[in-house]
């Protein structure tokens, strides 16, 4: 297929609370990724950074600021922001100047420094900024949003509190497994049971932490890869990074309300199931085609939300696909095979990047004992806040 | 020292009690209606742009979610960090007529186990925080026939 590009390395700083800056934890996933690829950083023709908002200036512009700390070499430089979706913009804005013929071998890295507590908005007082304001008005925090979506799916399609501590079970399970994790101890559904309520019905077990990490792809395209000998990489078939529909169904943050329906009728789909379907149209495959998926658990509930929308199962379904193991390790379709952010903790513009490093891993078979047996096609899916689209298809 | 009661957002609700009401926006060319109030443009893709006009929307409506916040959110909520953090419940409503979801505080004494998905509540007047000049006043969501 023409639109492909090869995944040539891929690297991660290990996830934790380091205490160190967002740069230091770039560099070191670059670095492994370029060795990893086997390229010499002064070959990379171009390189894009995910931004982050927690670093200053440096963190706006991170492009730069990554090629200046691997030492400036003169090449192409992007910088993308998307929030929780700015990693998959990022190989977006990579696979488009590799299959524009404007560069060979792209570096893409996201890294972050995360703050202790809840993600809170940007200081000063901006009345027109949703953000700013769900804080002002509701004191919303992102824990709200995820709490009102698993009461809502509880209330519509049965769910219970046992399913949701089961997906961290099963995440934190195989997150014992991954160095790279920052959680590696296994837990039981009477630890989450026995943690505290932060948005009911979630407990602190059921919500991801924030964390510190970094994630690094070197891609290229297929006929740099074939030079370097590389006759069979991971390759990208897919990048989608779609916007929603109007009108929104559904209440998203940083979002006070959802559209108004009354006058234009809504998509059949929702916007997350937009999101899959733009990725498997794409990659001209379909659910029934994945091998394995990273999704992003945010919380629990959500991860059943997303086994819905990536069409691994029937709207409501998503519990029961759960019970029937076919999500866990060894499964039909192993769900976050890398732990998840359940092990990881979100570190924003690395965890789309991060996605696709564990699904490039896996279509390797070099994912040690989390390796998926005969896996040939990964999908990651995430959604950024302000309408971001972020899901990736990979093949071997 | 008596306080102004100020809105915490301009025109994004007003009335006293059975009166009150949320405000949005009304595009004369298209009948979309928005909230939070869009003043600038029409956001439905399929319009050239119509007048935005203030319309009230519906009093009441059904529970679609529900939670709580059990620590204190960072700012610009408005907190007293010297007194013990209250929860308080959150409520998504969905209103029949503008079918539309609306995020909203619980009226105060209202809390997750009073509630259900479905139930029927409507929107009152409340005040989210106050300083030395002045109350700020909300909106607030508070299942139908419970006093306030």
């Amino acid at each position: 297929m023409s639109g492909e590009v090869a995944v040539l390395g891929a690297g991660m700083h290990p996830w934790g609370k380091w205490g160190r800056g967002f740069v230091e934890y770039g560099v070191v996933a670059a670095r492994a990724a370029l060795a990893d690829a086997g390229v010499d950083w002064r070959d990379v023709g171009s390189i894009v950074g995910a931004d982050t908002v927690r670093g200053g200036y440096p963190g706006y512009v991170a492009g730069a600021t990554f090629a200046k700390a691997l030492g400036w070499q003169g090449a192409r430089v992007a910088s993308v922001y998307a929030a929780c979706a700015s990693g998959a913009q990022a190989i977006a804005a990579a696979r488009a100047q590799i299959l524009a013929g404007l560069a060979d071998v792209v570096l893409v890295v996201g890294a972050d420094a995360a703050p202790k507590g809840f993600f809170r908005p940007a200081g000063g007082d901006r009345p027109d900024d949703p953000d700013w304001l769900r804080f002002r008005v509701l004191g919303a925090t992102n824990p709200a949003y995820f709490g009102l979506y698993a009461r809502r799916r509880m209330a519509v399609h049965g769910d219970t509190l046992e399913d949701f501590a089961q997906v961290k079970v099963k995440n934190a399970a195989a997150g014992t497994l991954n160095a790279n994790a920052r959680y590696r101890k296994a837990v039981t559904a009477e630890e989450v049971a026995a943690s505290a309520v932060v948005a009911d019905p979630l407990r602190l077990l059921d919500i991801c932490a924030t964390s510190d990490g970094a994630a690094a792809l070197v891609l290229s395209s297929m006929e740099f890869a074939r030079h370097r000998g590389a006759s069979d990489p991971v390759r990208i078939r897919a990048v989608s990074t779609v916007t929603p529909t109007y009108p929104t169904t559904v209440l998203d943050l940083p979002d006070i309300a959802t559209d108004s329906a009354a006058a234009v009728a809504p998509a059949e789909e929702t916007f997350r199931a937009s999101i899959a379907r733009a990725a498997y149209e794409e990659a001209g495959i379909g659910p029934e085609d994945v091998s394995l998926a990273e999704v992003y658990d945010l919380s629990t509930a959500l991860e059943l939300q997303w086994y819905e929308d990536l069409g691994l199962c029937a709207e409501g379904e998503g519990a029961k696909l759960l019970r029937d193991g076919v999500t866990s390790a060894g499964g039909r379709v192993p769900v976050n095979t890398s732990g998840g952010l359940a092990s990881f903790g979100e570190a924003v513009p690395a965890q789309a990047i991060a996605q696709v490093c564990e699904i490039t891993w896996q279509l390797r078979g070099a994912a040690g004992a989390r390796q998926v047996a005969g896996a040939r096609v990964g999908i990651t899916a995430n959604q950024g806040l302000f309408g971001h689209g972020s899901s990736v298809v990979a093949v071997r | 020292m008596s306080r102004t009661r100020t809105p915490v957002v301009a025109d994004w609700f007003a009335g006293e009690g059975e009166s009150f009401r949320l405000l949005g926006t009304r595009c004369a060319a298209c009948a979309c209606v928005f909230f939070p109030r869009e003043d600038g443009f029409c956001r439905n893709p399929g319009c050239p742009g119509g007048e935005l006009i203030e319309v009230a929307l519906s009093r009441r409506g059904r529970v679609w979610s529900y939670t709580d916040g059990r620590y204190r959110p960072p700012p610009p909520y408005v907190s007293d960090p010297e007194l013990p953090w209250e929860p308080y419940t959150l409520i998504a409503v969905e209103l029949a007529a503008e079918r539309m979801v609306v995020l909203g505080q619980a009226a105060p004494g209202v809390s997750v186990t009073d509630l259900a998905v479905g139930m029927e509540v409507e929107v009152v007047p409340g005040v989210l925080d106050e300083d030395d000049g002045t109350t700020w006043t909300t909106w607030h969501w508070r299942p139908v026939g419970v006093g306030g």
